[in-house]
């Protein structure tokens, strides 16, 4: 195994511990904030720039060890790009229901707005 | 591997591993069943983000694919939940 300069293992470690210090916020803004509607917002940093920040991470890595461009990480991030969306609706969706079912203040459905 | 660059992924499984502590506080206590789901949601997450930096510690391309499996199986669970919260029943 051929070694990697130093300077490209500094922008890796930087990227790492940006991404695992976004995780750790994610993880907190979930476990600390009020309502619900609140608590949705927080996952969004782990799914997004902290997953985006390991796979450069991970990128840069393998095409310093390859000598060449190695993109097998971005497939993930491409997964992950359009499914977080997908879950994040149909759950907010879930939640508005449920609550609304169960009398709880929440926003009236859209459909009545303009009549 | 240097020793810097082993550390250092360490460092960030370790910040994972509290992430997925933290989610793990939400779902068992979480007062609504959508909040459970939002947990396991993060900490299906935070796994494959620990995989990928595993696939890095160790210098293997074979870490990806168990990744994509993770993303996908993740994505899976937490629709077929949501469904299920929505509905009631998940096929419909």
């Amino acid at each position: 195994m051929n070694s990697i300069p130093l300077w490209i293992e500094v922008v890796i470690a930087v990227l790492l511990v940006a991404s695992g210090g976004l995780a750790v916020t994610a993880a907190l803004g979930v476990v600390r904030l009020k309502d619900f509607f609140q608590r949705m917002h927080p996952p969004a940093l782990a799914n997004t720039l902290g997953a985006w920040c390991v796979c450069l991470g991970s990128i840069i890595y393998f095409s310093a060890l390859d000598g060449g461009l190695t993109l097998q990480a971005w497939i993930v991030n491409l997964l992950l790009a359009i499914t977080a969306p997908v879950t994040t609706v149909l759950l907010a969706r879930a939640a508005l229901f449920r609550k609304r079912q169960r009398g709880e203040h929440v926003p009236p459905p859209l459909a009545n707005i303009g009549r | 591997m240097s020793p810097f660059l082993t550390n250092v992924t360490y460092f960030t499984a370790g910040c994972y591993v509290l992430a997925i502590a933290l989610a793990l506080w939400r779902l068992l206590r979480g007062p609504s069943a959508q909040d459970r789901v939002l947990a396991l949601d993060l900490i299906y997450v935070n796994g494959l983000l620990i995989v990928l930096v595993l696939g890095i510690r160790y210098a293997s391309q074979m870490y990806f694919e168990a990744a994509l499996l993770m993303a996908l199986f993740g994505f899976l669970t937490s629709t077929a939940l949501a469904k299920f919260l929505l509905r009631g029943e998940v096929v419909e």
